[in-house]
Formats: structure tokens, C-alpha cells, sequence
């Protein structure tokens, strides 16, 4: 028991920990597949660190919002990664329902970003924080849909007493692992899932083909002119709710493929599974370009549909 | 019962002193002392009232197997009787009224003070205030169906002379002209329900054991018939699509005490009635089933698709409105539609035997309903106060108030950020009991329902996204960035004696989320007994509540997590920046030198990109001339998105109405001569009735 207790704990630390590496691998497969030498893997660690240690310029028309949302968008993005199980290790913070708090914490942190953009009263932030709020809004039922597959495979294998608690309802559950192993065993839909999370990832953490990170003067921008105007300190928790948000949904998506292993093991395939996770989207980013700022509500709707179409799969079967 | 009784007394000596008073006033030269003396006394009066009314609720035993108390007063009238009955139901549903009643009369009397004698009658005004206050409190009580009926035209009528406060404006007059017609198109129908019922068992009782014989003989399909009539009357008032139209013109009218008041209190009453009558037509908590059967599916569906429409329609129309107020008014049909897409869920969950969709569905519905009177009321009062410093609502005019007027707009913030159903605040926790009881349609019966309830649940995760977009729209247009235009830039700040009101429902707004699963249990007593339940199934449900009631806790848990986590980081970084410097700079134009607030993205541009997919359901509508040629005229540009349920279905039906009843006259042309022919006729032709 004592052991157990110390597992989550040591994995969230080591997610905190890995988090902006985890953005040098994408760079850095970008940038082999390129024909680059490329940034070094912890190009993520210097910058929050030398931001650290700067000070900070701030908007004249900047109020609460500009100040206190890196703040709300770092503090709710590290609560709902603690609610995530990690290494197929349920978190001591879930509950029956924890989903939904899950999704609604990386809202309030969407929430406070684009309030903090829309207080600087740029136009451009105006326009990121308007895209952002149209394209989150859409992102939002493919997740919700992605994690009710989720919970409708687990009330159907009944491997818990689920029904009685509603155990069924929270992501430790739901993200055991026995997803990897009941796919193969006539769940199609579980195959389906990943890539609709895998889309949403792309969508969520501002990645080609929906938005592209490394321009920030363009008008096709949607995270990276939200911050514009942020510096110092502020940029750095900013950069690091980002690198965790990209951890999140790449988590999830790990999750799904591991199966439950011993603690070592489990966690192990785990970390491996995310940095693949990291290296695909690396590969994505690569070989495809940004989308028509039209075209993105399509790829959000096809995320959905995917994942309405594993549920009638999951719920006809 | 006691404080209720003594709350109703106060109510209706102080409506009738009121209305002495107005009546003594139009005959007087005014005065402004009368006014002044007026506006004090008639919101002291609905203060106390409200107080003394909310005190007993929320005092009052919430289990649902508590007996009801009743009481019966004399009444000179031949029919029914004035039969009360107080329950868990009444209780939650009189929470908001006189909780919302009290904040509001402070807010408004603090609003109306320099109102001038000559322009209004202040006592008038607090009359029928009062009235309004007495009819909801009446509605929410009534156990006979005159007693209803009556209660429920005082409820109807009195905000008509509300929203009818600046009548010199045209729109506001057609606003409340708009109020009147939909308010008594519902009316009609729930006379229709009401007089169906009285046919079908012979009583005028509402009490489900005493109906339930007749309405057994009656057959299904006229109690089919009668849940339907119910569902039109009571969703008229409750503001479901398509019969939403009053709210959006009526809510900008009228001053914002009353839309407060009338949006987080009076609409519901409108879902109090569809849970009364569902209980009526199906059978109470405990009763024995059989009556007419459980509720039929059908009865969920309906009301999940109803919800489901509602929800989506107002929140898109919401959208694309301009104007604060109005964007409010939508938001609370959208709110609606979440609620009735819950008792939806909680209809289906009681007919195909799952208990955790059945309690979950009606105990979200409710906690919805509590939550959003805070947090409805709360913006709605925030947006008077705008009106007030600003003097308009239009949000392309406004921006960069949260300078000028911080509390406000801090107060603001807080209620976007409950309706947007964020954690750590109230709107979550209800949120969350809709989400996982509409999950729960997963292990229901039936593939039909598992999907319908599943998908449902989609459909609303699209619209709380769509609300998040919403409401960071509306704060971030009118409070956030530079002022726009001089209206924005010289307004001045309120003082804590003008708003303190106003800490009220904020503090039930951070309450709701923090302390989340008092408010739970307060709601799970009135949810088992709305929810028309028998049996094994009624055990299960009890199971249920217990075991997601941890679920609550763990909310409450994580929302004070975030709330060091925040706090803590902000401290950090205070830390870091002490000492180093830190600049205060104009926002980086990207090179662009000749800046202006004009600039800035406007409330159209913000959500074009929504309109661009939803526009269908928006409705914008381009204004103005674009800009063409080599030597462009001047050109303008506006958006407007009017309802198009209003200008297309209903104005031509009324319009049809109109030209009907034109037609008729051509038999009243005033000629007395040809008068006394049809009175002659009339006789004649009775004559010949009576002799066959």
C-alpha cells in the first residue's frame, strides 16, 4: 500500500519533469526530416528558464486577466494532468465523473487564455482568441464522444463493479490499459479512438495542420499570437501550461496502447509510448502543411465523426 | 408553512398598500418625495418578504420522504379551493424566487432612487413587483387548479407593467406588447390542460392520488394529449424554442432588475410546471406504479429533443447578438434547453428502468436550475450597471470598462465564468450531473436510448463550448481591451453603495462551486420526489445519490485545489518579478504605428468564424454597401441577427390574424339600425331552436 502510494506521485513528477522534452523531439524530427541540424532537445528548458529570470513588459491596457491567466492556464492545465492516470496507475484525485472535470479544467484554462489576449486589445490577439474559441468549441463533443467509448467499453467488459459506483465514469478506469488488450478481441472501436484523440491532440495544443508554432507574425496564427504580448515569468508559465497540455493529450493516447504491466515495466512503455506519440506527431508535422483556416472545422468534424462512430460501434456490439 | 404564510401576508398587505398608493399618486400632482418615500417602502417590504420566505426554505426539511405541509385558507369563490402545499419541489423552486427577489428589490430600489416623480410612479412600479413576487410564490405552492390558474395569470400579467417601465420608448412598448401576446398564447393552452384535466377526473385538486382513478378511466392518449398541452403551455413561459421570442425583446426593455428577477426566477416556473405535471400525469415518488404505467418514453424523447433544439438555437442566436442584454436573454434560453434536456434524460432513465439517468437527469435539471438563478441574475445586474455608467449596451460601442468600473466588471467575470460552466465556480457542479447522467444512457435498455442519450451528451459538449466562446465574447468585448468609443471611455465607476446587492448571488456563484455537494444534497431530496419513480427502481436511485455524492466532494476538492494551485502561482511570480523591472508599454502593434482602439477585433468579427458554420441557425445579416471600385464612396457596414422564428413564422400568423379580423368588421360598421336587425335575428333564431 505504501508503495502504491508513492507510484502516481512519482510519475506526475516525472510527466512535469519529461513535459517540455517532449516538445524538443517533435522539433527535432522536424528537423531531420528537414535535412536540419537542428535545436537542441532541451531548447524548451533553456527558454523557460532564461524567461525566468527576466522581467516583464506589460500592456497599458492590460487588467486582471493579462496578469492573473498564465497563472489560472498553468495552475488548471497541472490539475488535470494530476487527474490523468499515468503508467495505467489511476490518480489518487479521480472520481466517478473525473472526465468531465478533466476537460472542463483545460476549458477554464482556454478560457483564461483568451481573455488574457482579448485584455490587451490587439487585433491580433483579438482574432487568435477568436479562432481559438471557435475551433476549442468544436474540439469539444469529439472529446467528450472519445472518453464515452471509453466508458461504454468498460460498462460492456464489466470488469469492475462499475455499474453500482459508477467507477465506470472516471479515467482511471477507463484508461487501465485493458483497452490495448481488448482490441485485439473484437472492440474495432478502440482502434478508432486513438486517432480521434490523435486529432484532437493536433487541434488542441495549436499543431500543423491546424496552426503552426513557429509562426508567430502571420495571420494564420491561433496559440502562438494569443501570447504575444507576454514576457517574462508570464511567457514562461505559458510555454510550460503548453508543453503539459501537449503531454496530457499525448498521454491519452499513449494510454490507450499500453497494456497494464508491473509498475517498472508499465511505466517504461508508457514514457516510450508518449515520446512515439511525440515523434508522430513530429512525422505530421513534416510531411504535411498548415490548413486553410476554413478547412479546420472539417478535420474537427471528422474527429467527431470518428468518435460518434466508435460509440455506435462500441453500442451496437 | 409558517414562514411561507408569513412571507405571502407581507407580500399582499404591502401589494395592496402599493396599489393604494398608485392609484392616490395618479390622482396628485407628483411630488418627489412620494416617489422617493414609495421606493423605499415597496422594496423594504418585497426585501423582508423575500427574506422571511427564503429563510423558511431553506430551513425546511429537504428529504424527499418528508410529508408535505399543507393549508387550506377560506376562499369566497364557488370553484376549487385555497389549497398550499409546501414540498421539497416547491421549496427549491421558491429558493430563487425569493432569493432573487430580494436581491433584486435592493438592487432596483438603489437603481429607481432619482427616478423623477413625473416621468414614473414608483409605487406602481413596487406594486406590481410585489404582485409578481406573490404570484410566483402562489404558483410554486398551489394544490388546486384554480388556485394555479390564478396565481399563474397574476405571474403572467404583472411583468407586463414591468418590462412596460420606460414606456415613451416604441421598441420597449413592443416588447412588452410581444411579453403579453406569448405569455397568454401559453396561458391558453394551460387553460386547455387545466380544463382537460378537470373533464377527465371531475376534481380541481391537484393531488396525484386523487387524479390518478379518473385519469386511469381517461386512457392514455388523453392524458397523451394533456402532457403535450402542458408541455406547450409551461414551455411558452419557460422560453423553449420556438417559443422563445419574447425573451430576447423583452429582457433589453425592461430595467435589469426586473430581467434578472424575471430570467433566473419566473422562467422557471415554467420546468416547475412540466415536473408537476409529470407527476401529476405519471404518478409521485413512492406511489404505486400502474396509474397510467410509468411516464411512457416517448414523454423523455420529446422533452430531451425539445431541450436539445432550445439548447442549441440559444446559443447560437446568442452569438450573434450585438447587444448585452439580448445576448443574455438567448443565453437563458440556451439554459433552458440544458434543463430540459435533463428532465429528458431523466424521463428516459425512469422509463427504461435506469436509475442513475432517472436521479441524475432530475437532480441536474435542478441544480441547474439554482445555479443559474445566481448566475443569470448576477450578469443581468451587472449589464444594468453597464447601462447605467455607459449608457448603452451595445458591445462593438464598449471595451476596456473592466478599468473603468473594476468591481463590476470582476462581478461580471465571476458570472461568465459560472454560466460558462467552468470548476471551480457554481455552474459546473450542475453541468456535471447532466454530463454523467446522460452517460449513464450507456448501460440503459435499448440500443436507441444508449445512443440517444450518448449523442445527446455530444451535442452538449458542443454547446458548452459554443457558451465559452460566448462568454468570453461578452466579457471580454464590453470589459476587456480599450474603449471603443466615448460611451465606454467616460464611464464611471458605481460605488459599493450602488452594487453591494450584487455580492449576493456572486457569493452564491462561488459558493456553488466550492462547497459543491452541500448544494447536491440540498437538490437530491426535491429530485427523487419530482422524479416519477416506483419501487425497485426508487431504491436504486437512493443508491445512486449516495454513491455519486463522493463525486461532488472531489469537485469541491479540485476547486480549491485550483484555487491555491492559481494563487500560488501568482505569488511565484510576483516573487520572481521583485526587484526586476517590469514596464508598463503600449501593446506591440507588430510594426503598425498609427494604432487605434478602433482596431481591435469587434464583437461581429469575433464570432464570424462560428457564423461562418452555424450561420443557418445565427441569421446574420449584412447591412450597408462594401467598399467597391477605384474611388470608393463612403460605406458602411452592420450586422444585425433578428429572430427569424419571430419575422417569418410568427409575425405572418399574426399578421394573417390581423387581416382576418379586419375582414370581420365589415359586420360591426357602427349602424344601429342594422344592429338591432342581428339582435332580432339572433332571438329569431334561438326561438327556433328552443320550440324543436
Amino acid at each position: 500500500m505504501t508503495e502504491d502510494f508513492w507510484i502516481f506521485p512519482a510519475q506526475f513528477l516525472l510527466s512535469l519533469l519529461l513535459a517540455p522534452f517532449l516538445t524538443g523531439i517533435i522539433n527535432r524530427v522536424k528537423a531531420i526530416a528537414a535535412g536540419r541540424h537542428g535545436k537542441p532537445l532541451l531548447q524548451c528548458y533553456y527558454d523557460i528558464w532564461r524567461l525566468c529570470r527576466k522581467g516583464e513588459v506589460i500592456s497599458e491596457s492590460a487588467s486582471w486577466p493579462f496578469l492573473l491567466g498564465p497563472s489560472i492556464v498553468l495552475g488548471s492545465g497541472l490539475l488535470a494532468l494530476a487527474m490523468l492516470p499515468l503508467g495505467g496507475f489511476a490518480s489518487p484525485l479521480g472520481f466517478a465523473g473525473d472526465f468531465i472535470l478533466a476537460a472542463y479544467l483545460l476549458g477554464l484554462g482556454r478560457f483564461a487564455l483568451m481573455l488574457a489576449a482579448l485584455d490587451t486589445g490587439s487585433a491580433f490577439e483579438g482574432m487568435g482568441a477568436s479562432r481559438e474559441a471557435a475551433f476549442g468549441a468544436l474540439a469539444e463533443p469529439a472529446l467528450f464522444l472519445a472518453f464515452l467509448v471509453l466508458s461504454s467499453t468498460c460498462l460492456d467488459l464489466g470488469h469492475y463493479s462499475t455499474r453500482q459506483t459508477g467507477q465506470a465514469f472516471s479515467l482511471g478506469v477507463m484508461f487501465h490499459g485493458q483497452a490495448a488488450l481488448s482490441w485485439l478481441h473484437g472492440k474495432p472501436e478502440l482502434v478508432i479512438v486513438p486517432l480521434a484523440l490523435f486529432i484532437l491532440l493536433l487541434a488542441e495544443n495549436c499543431r500543423i495542420p491546424v496552426d503552426d508554432p513557429n509562426t508567430h507574425l502571420e495571420l494564420t496564427m491561433i496559440h502562438e499570437v494569443m501570447i504575444l504580448d507576454q514576457s517574462g515569468p508570464s511567457l514562461a508559465m505559458l510555454i510550460y501550461a503548453a508543453c503539459l497540455k501537449l503531454w496530457f493529450f499525448a498521454a491519452l493516447v499513449a494510454a490507450l496502447v499500453v497494456p497494464p504491466l508491473p509498475f517498472w515495466a508499465g511505466t517504461g512503455l508508457w514514457l516510450f509510448a508518449v515520446m512515439v506519440v511525440g515523434i508522430l506527431v513530429g512525422i505530421v508535422e513534416s510531411v504535411m502543411a498548415r490548413l486553410r483556416m476554413r478547412r479546420v472545422p472539417h478535420l474537427l468534424g471528422m474527429a467527431c465523426a470518428l468518435a460518434a462512430f466508435a460509440l455506435i460501434l462500441a453500442q451496437v456490439s | 408553512m409558517t414562514f411561507y404564510l408569513a412571507s405571502v401576508a407581507i407580500l399582499l398587505l404591502a401589494a395592496l398598500t402599493m396599489g393604494v398608493w398608485a392609484i392616490a399618486f395618479t390622482l396628485t400632482p407628483p411630488k418627489r418625495r412620494q416617489n422617493r418615500r414609495s421606493n423605499l417602502c415597496g422594496s423594504t417590504a418585497a426585501a423582508l418578504a423575500c427574506l422571511i420566505g427564503f429563510a423558511g426554505m431553506a430551513a425546511g426539511p429537504w428529504d424527499f420522504a418528508s410529508l408535505p405541509e399543507t393549508a387550506n385558507l377560506a376562499w369566497g369563490l364557488p370553484f376549487g379551493g385555497f389549497a398550499l402545499l409546501l414540498d421539497p419541489v416547491s421549496r427549491i423552486f421558491l429558493l430563487p424566487v425569493f432569493g432573487l427577489g430580494f436581491v433584486c428589490a435592493l438592487s432596483g430600489s438603489i437603481a429607481l432612487r432619482h427616478e423623477r416623480a413625473s416621468e414614473h410612479n414608483i409605487a406602481a412600479h413596487w406594486f406590481f413587483y410585489l404582485l409578481l413576487l406573490l404570484g410566483m410564490a402562489l404558483v410554486a405552492c398551489a394544490a388546486d387548479a384554480i388556485l394555479f390558474l390564478l396565481a399563474w395569470e397574476i405571474m403572467s400579467l404583472s411583468p407586463f407593467f414591468l418590462i412596460d417601465f420606460n414606456d415613451r420608448d416604441s421598441t420597449v412598448r413592443d416588447a412588452s406588447w410581444t411579453y403579453l401576446v406569448a405569455a397568454h398564447l401559453g396561458a391558453v393552452f394551460l387553460l386547455a390542460f387545466f380544463v382537460g384535466l378537470w373533464q377527465a377526473t371531475g376534481i380541481t385538486s391537484l393531488n396525484p392520488a386523487a387524479l390518478a382513478p379518473g385519469l386511469a378511466d381517461a386512457g392514455t392518449g388523453v392524458v397523451s394529449l394533456l402532457f403535450i398541452l402542458a408541455v406547450a403551455g409551461f414551455g411558452a413561459k419557460a422560453g423553449i424554442a420556438p417559443m422563445h421570442v419574447w425573451l430576447p425583446d423583452a429582457h433589453p426593455a425592461a430595467p435589469s432588475h426586473i430581467s434578472a428577477l424575471l430570467s433566473g426566477a419566473m422562467i422557471n416556473l415554467g420546468l416547475y410546471g412540466v415536473i408537476r405535471t409529470i407527476s401529476l400525469l405519471a404518478g409521485p415518488a413512492g406511489s404505486i406504479p400502474g396509474i397510467i404505467g410509468a411516464a411512457p418514453a416517448w414523454w423523455g424523447w420529446l422533452l430531451l429533443l425539445i431541450g436539445l433544439c432550445t439548447a442549441l438555437v440559444g446559443i447560437l442566436k446568442a452569438l450573434a447578438q450585438g447587444n448585452l442584454k439580448r445576448m443574455l436573454a438567448y443565453s437563458s434560453v440556451e439554459n433552458m434547453g440544458l434543463m430540459f434536456t435533463a428532465l429528458g434524460c431523466g424521463l428516459l432513465g425512469a422509463s427504461c428502468g435506469d436509475a442513475w439517468a432517472a436521479f441524475l437527469g432530475f437532480s441536474g435539471a435542478l441544480l441547474h436550475m439554482l445555479n443559474h438563478a445566481g448566475f443569470k441574475g448576477l450578469l443581468f445586474l451587472c449589464a444594468g450597471e453597464v447601462l447605467h455608467s455607459a449608457g448603452t449596451l451595445r458591445m462593438e460601442l464598449l471595451g476596456g470598462l473592466q478599468k473603468r468600473m473594476p468591481l463590476t466588471g470582476c462581478l461580471f467575470a465571476l458570472g461568465a465564468f459560472s454560466i460558462a460552466c467552468l470548476p471551480p465556480f457554481s455552474g459546473f457542479t450542475g453541468e456535471f450531473a447532466i454530463f454523467v447522467g446522460l452517460a449513464n444512457g450507456a448501460s440503459a435498455q435499448g440500443v436507441e436510448q444508449q445512443l440517444g442519450l450518448l449523442l445527446s451528451l455530444g451535442l452538449l459538449a458542443l454547446v458548452s463550448g459554443l457558451a465559452c466562446a460566448l462568454y468570453v465574447k461578452a466579457y471580454g468585448m464590453v470589459f476587456l481591451g480599450r474603449p471603443r468609443t466615448g460611451f465606454a471611455a467616460n464611464a464611471h465607476a458605481p460605488g459599493l453603495a450602488a452594487i453591494w446587492p450584487l455580492l449576493i448571488p456572486a457569493a452564491a456563484c462561488v459558493a456553488g462551486g466550492l462547497l459543491a455537494p452541500l448544494f447536491f444534497r440540498i437538490v437530491s431530496g426535491p429530485a427523487l420526489g419530482a422524479a416519477p419513480l416506483a419501487g425497485e427502481l426508487l431504491d436504486e436511485c437512493l443508491v445512486a445519490a449516495t454513491a455519486i455524492l463522493p463525486s461532488f466532494w472531489h469537485i469541491a476538492l479540485l476547486g480549491w485545489l485550483v484555487a491555491i494551485a492559481v494563487t500560488g502561482l501568482w505569488l511565484a511570480r510576483k516573487r520572481l518579478l521583485a526587484g526586476r523591472s517590469v514596464r508598463i508599454c503600449e501593446t506591440w502593434g507588430c510594426g503598425y504605428q498609427a494604432s487605434s482602439a478602433r482596431i481591435q477585433y469587434s464583437e461581429g468579427s469575433f464570432s464570424e468564424p462560428l457564423a461562418r458554420l452555424f450561420n443557418p441557425v445565427m441569421g446574420i445579416v449584412r447591412h450597408g454597401e462594401p467598399v467597391s471600385g477605384v474611388f470608393p464612396k463612403p460605406s458602411s457596414l452592420g450586422l444585425s441577427a433578428p429572430d427569424r422564428v419571430k419575422d417569418l413564422l410568427l409575425t405572418p400568423l399574426f399578421e394573417g390574424i390581423e387581416w382576418l379580423c379586419n375582414a370581420c368588421k365589415i359586420i360591426q360598421h357602427g349602424k344601429i339600425n342594422l344592429y338591432i336587425l342581428y339582435i332580432i335575428a339572433t332571438v329569431v333564431c334561438l326561438l327556433i331552436w328552443g320550440l324543436k
